[in-house]
């Protein structure tokens, strides 16, 4: 009877061992000894024809102190602070909607939403350069019902790139703040307006705070992809626009200074860490943003 | 009584036009993109005429179905190996006990939290540094990687609405434990692993980041060819394919939705039939 007990506890053991072992290598070969090379490599120094040296310096992260460099964060905070609150703003009520239909309807309706992102959102994506053209499809229809007279400046401009940004991230902010709103008890509400309180009123006291877990996780799904999507900013700011994620690309690319991209990188990785830090201190559960 | 129903109509009616109004946006640039694999201009800005020629070339453009062989090859494979680690991983790591497994938890989450591009050069760091060519390999692993947090969420999530007593029992009559995880703990989480892979699969099938990082000239996935071209505008027989893509995913929504409406009219039936 011992003999079999003490064999369980080592096939327990092992099975567990077995089971864990796959993910454990992965993510020490795959994410955490990426990401210490990318911190090393930010404290390399730059050669020449775009070699790397390997001697310790801090110069990268004092480069990204230049005006030059600096203006383009600033930007890139801007677009993505516009994105991140028209996305959230916009896709609220549809997600409030989506909570309050039938069951099998919010099923239909959530896969409506991501359909297009599934199918292909950068092939998608291109089609906002057709509708936002001087010749494009919205200008043609504002010209032909005479509302104007000369063709708006739609396309390669801060403007589509927030555009086609809401385009992209809607849908994944759209999702977690519906999960929430669902969940929330209407029990609650009901409550509120019985003791006197108005929609408003019920809606800033109740429903905003029971669901802000939902917004955040929102804020959060926008505002990360968002900074490092070079390609929306590439079609549709038309080299106007430069974010952060553009100039990490060119690092690696044109410009060969791998050193000075790794610091961006980390710069960037450093502040998206400390929202999502400041996400968990809050309540919100890590677990949310990928379902 | 009936004002408050007005008021409460005329607010169930602006939240339908409102959603409406939405979902116009989302498609919008959908439909334009299914019109211009018609159009028989090739400068995608004017309407000249319906042509399927881009249909027609499309088959027999040996070029673009390479690249979307390679696509859906990477897609595969790395949804194939993030369900085995992520899965084993989520119900391995709930009951282990061992040194270093917050950080192996936390570090789990990383491809998620950080934005995909510092994932991306990260990765080509730790591949160039030691020498390691660029090839389908490294792009599997990349794809693998962006992907695995997400199935090892959902497949979490099941796990935790889980009872343990009911793997305790299946040890306890005599089953081992593999026999366990493939007939108690598989079949309680497949719901879990089946959503993460549907949804790992189609951020391969669309990933352009990590991909072009890690890819080399052969490589060539659909959306780092469709980038190419952004420049010189995106040829119609992109359009066609993605078309037919669309289509698909479509046709088997509208299955569903057939079958959902065959299910509701079967049960108004017996309900009809039940109170004869």
């Amino acid at each position: 009877m011992k003999k079999s007990r003490k064999e369980t506890t080592f096939k327990a053991r092992l099975s567990s061992f077995l089971m864990c072992a796959p993910i454990t290598i992965w993510s020490v070969l795959f994410i955490l000894l990426p990401v210490a090379m990318l911190v090393v490599m930010s404290f390399m120094t730059k050669g020449p024809l775009g070699r790397v040296v390997y001697s310790f310096t801090l110069e990268n992260y004092t480069e990204i102190l230049k005006p030059v460099y600096a203006e383009v964060v600033k930007q890139s905070l801007v677009i993505a602070v516009w994105t991140t609150a028209l996305t959230v703003l916009l896709g609220y009520p549809l997600a409030a909607f989506i909570a309050n239909v039938k069951k099998k309807t919010s099923g239909v309706l959530t896969v409506l939403l991501m359909l297009p992102l599934w199918v292909s959102g950068l092939v998608i994506l291109y089609s906002f350069v057709v509708l936002l053209n001087t010749s494009g499809t919205i200008n043609t229809i504002l010209m032909n019902l005479h509302l104007i007279k000369e063709p708006l400046e739609l396309l390669y401009n801060n403007f589509a790139v927030v555009v086609g940004m809401i385009y992209m991230f809607l849908p994944f902010a759209v999702l977690p703040m519906y999960s929430s709103i669902e969940k929330l008890d209407k029990g609650l509400i009901e409550a509120s307006k019985d003791l006197g309180a108005g929609p408003v009123v019920t809606f800033f006291k109740v429903t905003l705070p029971l669901t802000s877990p939902g917004i955040f996780a929102a804020v959060i799904l926008t505002f990360i992809p968002c900074i490092g999507y070079y390609m929306v900013t590439d079609m549709l700011g038309g080299g106007t626009s430069m974010m952060v994620g553009n100039l990490i690309y060119r690092q690696f690319t044109i410009a060969r200074n791998w050193p000075f991209g790794a610091a961006l990188s980390v710069i960037l990785a450093v502040i998206i860490l400390l929202m999502v830090l400041i996400y968990t201190k809050l309540g919100g559960d890590l677990d949310d943003l990928g379902a | 009584m009936e004002k408050k129903n007005r008021k409460k109509n005329a607010y169930v009616t602006l939240a339908r036009v409102y959603a409406i109004i939405l979902f116009v946006f989302i498609y919008a640039p959908v439909v334009l993109m299914i019109a211009f694999s018609f159009n028989d201009s090739r400068a995608n800005v004017v309407w000249s005429g319906f042509t399927l020629k881009y249909y027609a070339k499309l088959f027999h453009d040996s070029g673009i179905w390479k690249v979307f062989g390679i696509t859906v090859f990477v897609a595969v494979i790395s949804t194939i190996l993030g369900v085995f680690v992520g899965t084993t991983g989520a119900v391995g790591l709930t009951n282990a006990k061992f040194k270093g497994k917050k950080l192996i938890t936390n570090s789990i989450y990383f491809p998620i939290v950080i934005p995909e591009i510092v994932l991306a050069v990260s990765l080509l760091l730790t591949f160039k540094i030691p020498g390691i060519a660029m090839s389908l390999v490294t792009v599997i692993i990349g794809n693998t990687t962006l992907i695995l947090p997400y199935i090892y969420i959902t497949v979490k999530a099941r796990l935790v609405g889980m009872d343990p007593s009911v793997e305790e029992a299946s040890l306890d009559l005599g089953a081992d434990r593999v026999y366990t995880f493939l007939h108690i703990t598989l079949p309680a989480i497949m719901p879990g692993v089946v959503s993460g892979a549907f949804m790992g699969f189609s951020l391969v099938l669309d990933d352009l980041i990590v991909t072009s990082f890690l890819a080399n000239a052969e490589t060539t996935t659909l959306p780092m060819k469709v980038y190419s071209m952004i420049k010189k505008g995106i040829s119609p027989e992109i359009n066609a394919l993605t078309t037919i893509i669309f289509a698909v995913c479509a046709v088997g929504l509208l299955v569903y939705l057939l079958k959902w409406a065959l299910d509701v009219y079967k049960e108004k039936k017996a309900k009809a039939n039940a109170l004869l």
